[in-house]
């Protein structure tokens, strides 16, 4: 292959790392209005009234939004970047009279500039009849506190939602007796494991702006991974028609699965549409941390039941999600957590997988990287590495006894073929790199320090099945070079570059060749948006198709100019030869094509494509870590993590590569400082980058990552997914590792030096 | 927020204590700390015209400039020849370089603030405050004291010979920190400091009342001191560690520097 | 207030509020490479120099950069463009939103230290956040350039 698998530069790469203007606040009008967002400082409260009168006399000020702007009968939605109908519950208003979580919106302020904004907020004079919120996930569901007790909520989806019960899902799934699989076990673990509501922390934080077009229509320009969800969650905010809506991205500043979530356009789009001004927002860190999509807290209670020489026989998980004051992605990821935890274990004879999503008066979560399948395998690994120290076993010769095949039927991942899996080669590298045997269990290195490793699995999937839709239209330029335009987005993954190699692939011309725009919803083929893991395996073989009927067009009029038929000739990426007949070795040149395509031409030179999968094949990883532990301290740090995936054919190397280190740095925080805590009124305490600890670049040794792929047909070239599984694998390798440190083991997340020490203390 | 009505680059430190006497001005040293909170001024009062961001190395002290950097500070190499190192090691987690380039050692000795690595490097030292109207003052007592309306001008290390050790604990390498302790031998008297801080309260130096250490460093008595001082030095709790947690690593850390500045 | 500052080697004079942060001036003129991240100087993507030392610009009054130099990435492309080829290399700038501040600073590190090694490196960037990169990749491309560099000064 000459594109694909190339470790070549994003095509974006100079402009960003030379800082040029690309990204939204960069680019917005310099007239715009500033709109900030008042917010409620109590749980759960109502509005009782409002006054804006004196804000509203503050110089500058344009406009105050309120409760009283926005019907508040009118037909609910959800902030939830999926495809319609949405399984996300329609619970939100833009304005609610009733305000849900401490961060809510009360008001929006739309003014000059920023200073007469903060002005204005804080002369606008709010009553609100303050009422009890439910705080405690454990304790919500059936609670006689409803979160949303209103008669407009509503579910569109049978996802077993219910608000009077304050239940955004429930589901049941289950394959053989698994009540008397586990009676028949010799060992069965029984733990209850609890993950909190970390934040993507993406550098860029939410921001929008909108302006009105010269059609009248509004315009939209938003740092968003989903352009065409967000012109239908714009048109239900608003109550006008998508035809009224135009919505672009520039340059995204990372997303990680928060901008799945329309958290930041509805407020512009609502002032703009009103006063016809253009007018942006930019989320302060502050509001990004505490009002925004963080991941779901879930508590998972797992039942894993194995014989005495290791063979798992069942799984039994209870997934309890809290998806906060709102639904976003509520009913989807909590299936994750079982769906894609339970079926890598291949022998199992029966499993089940029970789930509840409740509301409680937090904010609410939304899509983070990984998606419920981080939380399930924290689960699901760390009792299977509690496995191996109960039954004595090395972890990895635990998961070669019972890992999945190719070739295998899963029946917990909805009963599908695992259609491509070097899950087994991915073990044996890792035990290789981190020189397991010689490391397992510790090693210590001076009086005071010791040396722990741990290791974990995880699989994903690459798309949604059967919903997610990717497309691509490829053009041929007057030059013989190409543009291509997608309704993906590109959020520094490099999915604008790696779609263009999978194009230059088959059109057998240079990357550089190509042309990317996207992703604008008057101008892109539709496309779900860039989430799920689906780019490269949905959108990617949608460019492939795409591309190939481009090819077939160009050989259509390349034989029409040579004056021979299309079966005898080919097109070798420069030009279409005759191969056959009284023309052969006769040829035209792509310029020369292309400039035809302009003259008396009938052959179209521009193709659109459309590609949906029914299956989702799982790419499969496995991590391990090496962590140095002050024994009386209880200081902890990651000196190496070796990782292998399989994320079939890298299409390009060096930027699977970095999305890996990256995941991997990602779970590390969630593992060991990312912490979500709240005050007992529901204020959360980790609302800055000064509390809320992503890592630095001190706070880790070496990630080594490497690459055992399979071949899946099914995607472009043989690729399967890779931006979400890679965040999966440090949580249960950590904790086994910091469990063996500590001389007890650890069920919840983050693991501090203080609960590592006060456990040794306690030991001994 | 930060909203400042005036901004007033001083001439002299008479004009920053003048105009420091109102209660809605304020001096801003690095200003690193100040902007987080809500803070509403009148006159922002600039120092940084008046030379006094300098580290003066003599025979007998360091005079450390009001406006002194962290990072100054911390790249000084006859400071840190004299710490033996624990300057660099105290303030170099401080969050990063670029923090570090603004954020003043006079900010930082006004401000006593609880979590602070330099007050914990410096109090256990033969430390002193200049103030523009109260005089050279011992840091210790200083840094117990209110804050109020004087200027710190200077802050003076006396060059008694010591043996040093610094180390904190925190949660990642660019935290806050959970925990600091530094040792301090004179060598001159052989007295030993142990100084504690982020308690989550104020640097102190732990005073031996009990005279554990009266009759030399030795591996029981070092036991004893770390005792005294798990027990002894008032903890809390807080987002990064708990009380007893803290406790318990003042008397690791305290055992940890006494081994390391029981040297000659 | 009147300040007159010397913004990329070009005398900038303009009337501000006394509350104006650094971070807000330099954009206000122009340079939309700097960028914000948080509002607790913990992220690093404001980086500018300020009289050629790097420091967070929205941590500093513009008031006290008068009459100092200011510089930000637009007034060093020159000396960042063969360095960043090699983060380019590695695919590590990624969404790019940190890269400014995280190339200002490393220039700030080389002509401190023109051949850091690791520690030095992870230490002296350490203030400098990516949420993307894992950072591994920015090490690879740091190391790369600095092999280059000391072979390039071999010949």
């Amino acid at each position: 292959m000459k594109s694909v698998n190339k470790a070549i530069r994003k095509k974006d790469a100079m402009e960003l790392l030379l800082g040029k203007p690309v990204y939204t606040d960069d680019i917005a009008p310099k007239d715009c209005l500033v709109v900030k967002l008042l917010r409620s400082p109590y749980a759960n409260a109502f509005v009782k009234n409002i006054n804006t009168d004196i804000a509203m006399k503050v110089p500058g000020i344009e406009a105050i939004f309120t409760y009283k702007d926005v019907d508040q009968n009118m037909k609910r939605f959800t902030c939830a970047g999926q495809t319609y109908p949405e399984p996300s519950p329609y619970d939100r208003l833009i304005l609610d009279k009733h305000v849900r979580f401490i961060g809510d919106p009360v008001a929006i302020v739309a003014g000059a500039d920023e200073r007469c904004v903060d002005k204005a907020m804080k002369l606008i004079k709010t009553e609100y009849e303050v009422l009890e919120p439910v705080l405690d996930f454990t304790k919500a569901k059936d609670n006689k506190v409803l979160v949303h007790p209103e008669d407009n909520w509503e579910a569109l989806c049978p996802v077993g939602a219910d608000n009077k019960r304050n239940l955004c899902a429930h589901d049941e799934s289950s394959n053989g007796d698994i009540d008397k699989v586990l009676d028949e076990c010799d060992i069965v673990i029984d733990r209850t494991y609890h993950t909190k509501a970390c934040q993507q922390s993406m550098m860029e934080t939410f921001r929008t702006f909108c302006t009105i077009d010269t059609y009248g229509r509004l315009h939209v320009v938003s740092s968003t991974q989903i352009v065409f969800h967000c012109r239908r969650i714009i048109s239900h905010a608003l109550g006008i028609s998508p035809s009224k809506i135009r919505v672009t991205k520039p340059r995204i500043g990372g997303g990680f699965g928060a901008k799945q979530t329309s958290v930041s356009e509805i407020y512009p789009a609502f002032v703009t549409w009103k006063t016809k001004k253009p007018s942006k927002i930019i989320f302060s860190r502050e509001e990004s941390l505490s009002a925004s999509s963080p991941r779901h807290e879930m508590q998972m209670h797992v039942r894993l039941g194995a014989t005495k020489d290791g063979i798992v026989k069942g799984i039994d998980l209870y997934t309890l999600s809290n998806t906060g004051a709102y639904g976003e992605h509520g009913p989807t990821t909590v299936g994750l957590s079982g769906h894609k935890s339970i079926p890598l274990y291949g022998k199992a004879e029966a499993f089940r997988f029970v789930s509840d999503v409740v509301y409680t008066n937090i904010m609410s979560a939304g899509a983070y990287r990984g998606y419920g399948a981080t939380q399930g395998l924290f689960a699901v690994e760390s009792a299977v590495n509690e496995l191996a120290d109960r039954l004595h076993m090395d972890p990895f010769e635990l998961r070669f006894k019972n890992i999945v095949k190719e070739g295998d039927v899963m029946p917990a991942y909805y009963g599908q073929v695992n259609t491509s899996c070097a899950l087994d080669r991915c073990l044996a590298k890792v035990k290789e790199m981190i020189k397991w045997d010689e490391k397992y269990p510790m090693r210590k290195i001076s009086d005071t320090k010791a040396r722990f490793v741990g290791m974990g699995m995880a699989m994903q999937g690459s798309g949604i099945s059967g919903v997610d839709v990717g497309s691509a239209t490829l053009k041929l330029n007057d030059e013989g070079v190409y543009t291509m335009n997608i309704g993906a987005a590109d959020m520094g993954t490099g999915c604008d570059t790696i779609l263009a190699q999978i194009a230059a692939e088959v059109l057998e011309c240079s990357t550089d060749d190509i042309s990317v725009f996207g992703a604008d919803t008057d101008i892109s083929p539709y496309d779900s948006g860039s989430y799920a893991s689906s780019t490269t395996y949905v959108t990617g073989k949608a460019v492939e198709k795409c591309a190939l009927e481009l090819r077939d067009r160009i050989e259509k009029l390349g034989a029409k100019m040579i004056g021979c038929d299309k079966c005898d000739v080919t097109f070798d990426g420069k030009k279409v030869i005759c191969e056959s007949g009284e023309n052969k070795d006769k040829c035209v040149t792509l310029a020369d094509i292309a400039t035809a395509s302009m003259c008396g031409n009938d052959i179209a030179l521009s193709v659109t494509n459309t590609h949906t999968s029914p299956i989702s094949p799982p790419p499969f990883m496995v991590g391990a870590a090496e962590v140095e532990v002050d024994l009386l301290t209880g200081e902890s740090r990651v000196v190496e993590y070796d990782a292998c995936v399989d994320c079939g054919t890298p299409v390009n190397p060096n930027l699977a590569r970095v999305q890996a280190e990256g995941g991997i740095l990602q779970g590390i925080g969630m593992t060991m400082s990312e912490n979500i805590t709240y005050s007992d009124k529901g204020k959360l305490y980790e609302n800055s980058f000064l509390q809320y600890k992503i890592p630095s670049r001190m706070d880790i040794g070496h990630i080594n990552v490497e690459f055992e792929s399979s071949y899946e047909n099914a995607g472009p070239f043989g690729a399967k997914s890779i931006g979400e599984v890679v965040i999966n694998t440090p949580l249960p390798a950590i904790t086994d590792a910091l469990s063996h440190a500590a001389g007890k083991r650890f069920y919840e997340l983050p693991i501090t030096p203080d609960q590592i020490a006060m456990a040794r203390i306690n030991d001994n | 927020m930060l909203t400042i009505q005036n901004y007033k680059k001083v001439e002299s430190l008479e004009e920053a204590y003048e105009l420091n006497q109102k209660k809605a001005n304020r001096i801003v040293g690095g200003m690193m700390w100040m902007r987080m909170g809500d803070n509403r001024m009148n006159t922002a009062i600039d120092m940084s015209g008046l030379g006094l961001d300098k580290i003066e190395e003599s025979d007998e002290e360091f005079k450390i400039g009001c406006m002194t950097t962290l990072r100054q500070l911390e790249v000084h190499e006859g400071f840190n020849e004299y710490t033996e190192g624990c300057v660099k090691e105290a303030l170099r987690h401080i969050v990063g370089v670029q923090f570090r380039n603004l954020a003043t050692v006079g900010g930082s000795i006004y401000g006593r603030y609880g979590f602070s690595d330099v007050l914990t490097l410096l109090i256990g030292l033969d430390s002193y405050v200049e103030l523009y109207k109260g005089g050279i003052v011992p840091l210790t007592e200083y840094a117990a004291r209110d804050y109020d309306r004087d200027i710190v001008v200077n802050i003076i290390v006396k060059k008694r010979p010591v043996n040093m050790f610094y180390e904190a604990v925190r949660i990642t390498e660019t935290d806050l920190p959970v925990l600091t302790c530094a040792g301090v031998k004179f060598k001159d008297t052989g007295v030993c400091n142990i100084c504690i801080g982020a308690r989550p309260g104020r640097a102190i130096v732990v005073e031996d009342t009990e005279g554990i250490l009266a009759g030399g460093i030795n591996e029981k008595s070092i036991e004893e001191f770390s005792t005294f001082v798990k027990t002894n030095v008032p903890t809390s709790g807080n987002m990064r560690g708990s009380a007893e947690y803290r406790s318990h690593l003042a008397g690791v850390l305290a055992g940890r520097a006494l081994q390391n500045i029981n040297r000659d | 207030m009147l300040v007159d500052i010397k913004l990329n080697g070009k005398s900038v004079k303009a009337d501000i509020a006394a509350d104006m942060t650094l971070y807000e001036f330099v954009r206000e003129h122009g340079c939309y490479s700097v960028k914000c991240g948080c509002e607790t100087s913990n992220c690093g993507l404001c980086t500018v120099f300020l009289n050629d030392k790097p420091v967070l610009s929205c941590s500093v009054l513009a008031a006290r950069a008068d009459k100092c130099n200011v510089t930000t990435l637009e007034g060093l492309q020159e000396e960042a463009s063969e360095f960043v080829t090699f983060i380019a290399d590695q695919g590590a700038e990624q969404c790019g939103f940190c890269n400014p501040g995280f190339v200002m600073n490393a220039l700030a590190l080389f002509r401190e230290n023109p051949y850091p090694d690791e520690d030095e490196i992870k230490e002296f960037l350490s203030g400098n956040l990516c949420r993307c990169s894992g950072y591994e990749g920015q090490l690879r491309g740091i190391m790369n350039f600095l092999e280059a560099k000391k072979a390039k000064e071999a010949e």
